[in-house]
């Protein structure tokens, strides 16, 4: 069976050993949350952490007197029935605080996203294609100036443009709202289209310097079919994993621009449950990240393997 | 008479004006294969694709014309010479592997292909016919395949089929059958034949390899720095060259079945820039006068159909094939190397596979066995076990008697500086970082005693011995030509003063010209020197004009053993009979000087 | 068995480096990459006033004394811009060197020796990887505050992985080449062919990947700068001036322009020169 359909085959075991990477991360997260100073009994009473009767009872209630090994299979096993624990600092369940907050990335990573690949596939396509050509030039210099850009300049930048002197853009997003997200997407689209534009060009340079384009010419094949089927077609697989980094990035990684237009997002509430040593919520948040990286790692291997079908046979 | 092809006086040049290909006019009637033939830098494979108006980039097509079936296509628009490419003239391309797009099935292939030039004629029956055309299989689960699925012959194979699909009139193929075993070459080469024939199609063949085209040619033109230097009927001038060239180049083609010492061509060949004025071959012909440096030699013609372009063309000698200088026999000298009931495989679990099994045999001072096989045979695997590069799995090594430790760095420094190896490929094996002297002293410092100002002394006698001048010694790699390459790679295997020496298909990527030279050189040490060399190749005429000995290996094991004479002339087994019979043979004109 | 293009004629180039001119953004770049860092490094000591000096009212606007005006508290932007550079130049180096150090030795190793070394290697690396950036990067700046120390050892460990991959696909290709053979024929020993036959002949993979990352370990200081989680204030910072004088932008905007400058131009010459080396590195050989 493995043989007639070797993607599905690759996928399952690919899932299989994302699984066996997602419970050692969480045995990473845990330890490292381990880390953090201070003991969370003490920081949820406040100024009540002087009864020492109520905060030993609280440690007790929260575990706290027992070894690490079982405090972590407690928690894993809360985590997997779905229950992600009560926030320290706001004493609610932490899926309640959390919901917002990753709706929020989730809506802002998306409407980067939508922008971001088509725009990159098709800049870094005729880049490639007419290599050294005006455009190809352009672009290099472009993205060469946007790569290394950090985000919260160029947040701030479009900031003193738009909001400041222009004042047609909000210069803080509260919210998902249309006008709100104007900017923080245009910052986060500038800082990763360089990126992707230029993975996109390399690999459409290499296909397009290939023999079997060549061999393709000279059988007639005309250019707009070229670019479509031999070029295209072969020079995605890199494009895939460069676009799953951004993803990942996306996902997990831009608490800079959510800082600069104060947008309510996980990273931001990742800082703050960091900040507050809300231990319950950065756990979550943590493996919220965690899993979501990995399962996009596993959908590009995947996908390249799809895409590549010389792989089919070899991972077999 | 309206010719299918014709070509009248194409320049290519490069972007900074450098001719890579001047005054070349061709011409192919119906049903005619016209054999073009050259080494490296000799501009073949530029005129191969520019049968078809194409160009490689940073090349510009500055004059001439090229005629195909009434249509003369350089004055085309890209998108009109799009039309006739692969519709009209098409290209079989040298490495198939390569050039067929990994992502698209065989079966869509080939119907694309035909839905672009051919509309409505793409149905399933005009597809399988395609396919059976060059025998490959048509069923179903065939035209689901990916091309990395399909052996080397079958890609090959199929695309022949891609060229072939649309009823062209002319088809250029560019070196078809390098890379592939000899068996399957010979099959390709038949089928061409045979297609051409049947199909009523004109080719241009363009190859390296003197012996195969004159199997499927009937013409040859010959060219050398970016001219034809002689153009002819094949067979005649196969036999009776009239250029001092092309009388090199075939002097220098192995013949498996009388087997003699070559020569090769002295000098090396010219790249593009480097062209002398006047004639590009003077330099290194022997009969070349002063007049031949005024001004480049017109292509006379010398009788009808058979054109050269020397002013001394009627001094060229007859084609030379001096007789094996043949050392004297083993002897009892004991066994040097003796390998015993060798095991060796690859890969893990699953996945491993054994090249090699139960192979036993010994090499005697002095003497040169040679192991022939086709790629799969384990021919370079028990080279490489041998020299302590790969750790075999069953068996054993004795060197003088003493057991082999399985890795290099397992043996004694003594076994070490008297096992040497020469690998294949000359552009890889010297550190591109390292000048010729370094890679040179470093032997040096470890196995012998010399240093500073002895070793230097001794690094310029290498050069010597292998026939290299002493200033390339402060030179890197990437300056020095394939054969120079592999010259130095030679010296640096002797610096140790080995007592054997192991050479795995050293030759393979060499020139014709050169690998004679190469070949030439290496007799000569092996008598010098009294080594004992055990040379790893496929090509049988190699083996016919520099072992004592020979090994034929199949799928890992030891199929048969003899002596040169005995295996080459009264092989016993199928497989040897099979090998020989595969191997396509130049014309000879039974004179022996 | 191999089809190798038969590349008999001798090499048209010479192969010694041939001296390919530095364009008009080349030198550009790489002047400024050598003015940045020079004020990175030695701005401390060549500051006009002391960085942490109020001598003015907040926000003040360029004057002949202060050419760059003052900030949030009064302190000279110019000062403060000279001595802010040094800390974040010095981590991300600090950082970068040590990722080099430590990923280099595992890909090289892992590439050469394979055997078990290279699949345990491989497995750490994907664990590592798996492991979110931002995560680690947080834990580490809660757990050890504000500690310079703490932030290159957590910045080191996230660049590491990826310089041990990109050096093992290196080197295992690297393996395969002829003269690497020739030497483990001639049984030298494992070292020798690393440092010898191998380094020298991936040096060009490793300064390819030297700029883009540089340049990520200096946006990430940059970034845990601005979000407060690296050097406390006073501290004169580039990225924790950015953030600090926000709410004066109207009055000063120099305050927020000339740190952000300073970190885009060097980001920018930095990824210009490595481009330029990049691109020299695919002519040469």
């Amino acid at each position: 069976m493995a043989e007639r359909h070797p993607v599905l085959a690759y996928a399952v075991r690919r899932v299989a050993i994302g699984v066996g990477l997602t419970f050692v991360v969480s045995v990473l997260i845990f330890a490292a949350t381990q880390l953090l100073p201070g003991n969370p009994a003490i920081a949820i009473l406040g100024r009540n952490a002087a009864h020492r009767r109520a905060l030993h009872q609280l440690e007790v209630q929260l575990g706290l007197d027992h070894s690490a090994v079982y405090q972590y299979s407690h928690w894993l096993g809360s985590l997997l029935q779905g229950n992600l624990g009560q926030s320290y600092a706001a004493h609610e369940p932490v899926s309640t605080l959390l919901a917002s907050d990753v709706g929020n990335t989730m809506i802002l990573a998306g409407v980067t996203l939508a922008i971001m690949i088509p725009l990159s596939l098709l800049l870094g396509t005729l880049a490639g294609i007419r290599r050294g050509g005006w455009l190809d030039t352009l672009l290099s210099g472009l993205t060469l100036g946007a790569i290394a850009l950090p985000e919260f300049v160029t947040g701030t930048f479009l900031v003193i443009v738009f909001a400041i002197w222009m004042g047609v853009l909000p210069a803080v997003s509260l919210g998902p709202g249309a006008a709100n997200l104007v900017l923080p997407v245009a910052t986060l689209v500038i800082a990763g289209l360089a990126y992707n534009v230029r993975m996109v060009r390399a690999g459409v340079v290499e296909v397009m310097a290939s023999d079997y384009v060549e061999a393709a010419r000279l059988n007639g094949v005309p250019e707009g079919r070229l670019i479509r089927r031999y070029v295209l077609r072969n020079a995605l697989a890199p494009s895939i994993q460069t676009f799953a980094m951004t993803v990942q990035w996306l996902v997990g990684g831009v608490v800079v621009v959510e800082t600069v237009f104060s947008y309510p997002g996980i990273g931001q509430a990742l800082v703050q449950a960091v900040s507050t040593e809300d231990i319950p919520t950065v756990q979550a948040l943590g493996m919220l990240i965690a899993l979501l990286y990995i399962l996009i790692n596993v959908a590009a291997d995947v996908a390249v393997v799809y895409v590549v079908p010389k792989l089919r046979t070899e991972s077999g | 008479m309206s010719r299918l092809l014709e070509v009248e006086d194409l320049r290519v040049e490069t972007t900074a004006g450098e001719a890579v290909v001047e005054g070349v006019s061709l011409y192919l009637d119906v049903g005619e294969v016209l054999g073009l033939v050259g080494e490296s830098g000799s501009g073949k494979t530029t005129v191969a694709l520019a049968l078809l108006g194409y160009v490689r980039p940073g090349l510009r097509i500055v004059a001439g014309t090229v005629c195909v079936g009434g249509q003369e296509l350089l004055g085309l628009r890209e998108d009109e010479r799009r039309r006739v490419r692969g519709r009209v003239v098409s290209y079989v391309p040298q490495d198939a592997g390569k050039a067929l797009n990994p992502s698209i099935r065989v079966g869509d292939q080939l119907k694309e292909l035909m839905d672009l030039h051919l509309p409505g004629r793409s149905t399933s029956s005009q597809v399988a016919s395609a396919l059976e055309r060059v025998s490959l299989p048509s069923s179903r689960e065939f035209l689901r395949r990916f091309p990395h699925q399909l052996s080397g012959g079958q890609q090959q194979r199929l695309t022949l089929a891609l060229a072939l699909a649309c009823d062209p009139d002319v088809v250029v193929l560019d070196e078809p059958t390098t890379g592939l075993d000899v068996v399957t070459q010979s099959r390709i080469l038949a089928e061409v034949a045979r297609l051409c024939r049947e199909a009523g199609v004109a080719a241009v063949f363009v190859t390296h390899n003197l012996a195969a085209i004159g199997v499927v040619a009937s013409r040859l033109a010959v060219m050398y720095a970016g001219r034809i230097v002689e153009e002819g009927p094949v067979h005649e001038m196969l036999i009776a060259p009239t250029h001092p060239y092309t009388s090199g180049l075939v002097s220098s083609v192995p013949l498996h079945r009388r087997p003699g010492r070559l020569v090769g061509i002295p000098g090396t060949a010219v790249g593009v820039g480097d062209r002398p004025s006047g004639c590009a071959f003077s330099p290194r012909c022997s009969q070349s006068s002063d007049a031949c440096t005024h001004g480049v030699p017109a292509l006379v013609q010398v009788r009808p159909g058979w054109s050269v372009r020397c002013i001394h063309s009627d001094r060229t000698p007859a084609v030379v094939r001096l007789p094996r200088d043949d050392q004297e026999g083993a002897g009892d000298r004991g066994t040097l190397l003796e390998v015993i009931g060798l095991h060796a495989a690859y890969g893990r679990g699953l996945r491993r596979h054994t090249v090699v099994r139960n192979v036993t045999f010994g090499v005697v001072p002095g003497e040169c066995l040679a192991l022939v096989g086709e790629s799969g045979s384990g021919k370079s695997t028990i080279a490489r076990c041998i020299a302590g590069l790969h750790a075999p799995s069953g068996g054993e090594l004795r060197f003088d008697g003493e057991l082999l430790a399985p890795r290099a760095r397992g043996r004694s420094r003594e076994v070490r500086r008297r096992v040497q190896i020469v690998f294949q490929n000359p552009y890889d094996s010297l550190n591109p970082r390292h000048t010729v002297a370094e890679s040179l002293l470093r032997p040096l410092e470890l196995f012998t005693e010399l240093s500073g100002r002895q070793a230097r002394t001794r690094v310029l006698e290498l050069l010597d011995q292998v026939r290299l001048p002493a200033r390339l010694a402060d030179h890197y790699p990437s300056e020095l030509s394939g054969g120079e390459r592999q010259r130095v790679a030679v010296a640096r295997a002797l610096a140790a003063a080995p007592d054997l020496l192991l050479c795995d298909e050293v030759t393979s990527a060499l020139d014709v010209s050169v690998q004679a030279a190469v070949l030439a050189l290496l007799s000569e040490l092996q008598r010098e020197l009294r080594l004992a060399m055990l040379f790893i190749t496929h090509d049988l005429g190699v083996v016919a004009n520099i072992a004592n000995r020979v090994l034929v290996l199949e799928q890992g094991a030891i199929r048969e053993e003899g002596s040169v004479e005995e295996i080459l002339q009264r092989p016993k087994e199928r497989y040897t009979q099979e090998l020989l019979a595969s191997v396509p043979e130049l014309p000879v004109s039974g004179q022996i000087a | 068995m191999t089809t190798l293009v038969l590349r008999e004629a001798r090499a048209t180039l010479p192969a010694r480096r041939r001296r390919t001119g530095l364009t008009v953004s080349e030198w550009v770049a790489t002047s400024l990459l050598c003015l940045v860092l020079g004020i990175a490094v030695f701005g401390p000591w060549l500051s006009p006033e002391n960085p942490d000096a109020l001598v003015g009212v907040p926000y003040s606007g360029p004057s002949r004394t202060h050419l760059l005006g003052l900030d949030e508290l009064g302190r000279d932007v110019l000062s403060r811009v000279m001595a802010g550079g040094r800390a974040v130049v010095l981590l991300a180096s600090v950082a970068t060197c040590a990722a080099y150090i430590v990923g280099g030795v595992a890909g090289l190793v892992s590439g050469y020796v394979r055997s078990w070394i290279d699949p345990v290697i491989m497995r750490v690396i994907d664990v590592v990887l798996a492991f979110p950036p931002i995560l680690f990067l947080l834990v580490v700046a809660t757990g050890a505050p504000h500690s310079q120390m703490g932030l290159a050892v957590a910045l080191t460990i996230v660049q590491a992985p990826g310089v041990a991959r990109i050096l093992r696909t290196a080197t295992l290709e690297a393996s395969t080449r002829g003269y690497v053979e020739a030497a483990a024929a001639r049984g030298e020993s494992p070292w020798y062919i690393l440092l010898r036959e191998i380094v020298p002949n991936i040096r060009g993979v490793i300064v390819a990947d030297a700029g883009p990352r540089f340049t990520v370990s200096i946006l990430a200081v940059a970034a845990l700068n601005f979000l407060g989680l690296g050097q406390r204030p006073p501290a004169a910072n580039w990225a924790l001036m950015i953030n600090e004088n926000q709410g004066g932008l109207t009055a000063n905007p120099w305050a927020v322009l000339a740190p952000a400058i300073m970190i885009a131009v060097l980001t920018i010459s930095l990824n210009v020169v490595a481009d330029g080396v990049n691109r020299r590195r695919d002519v040469a050989v």
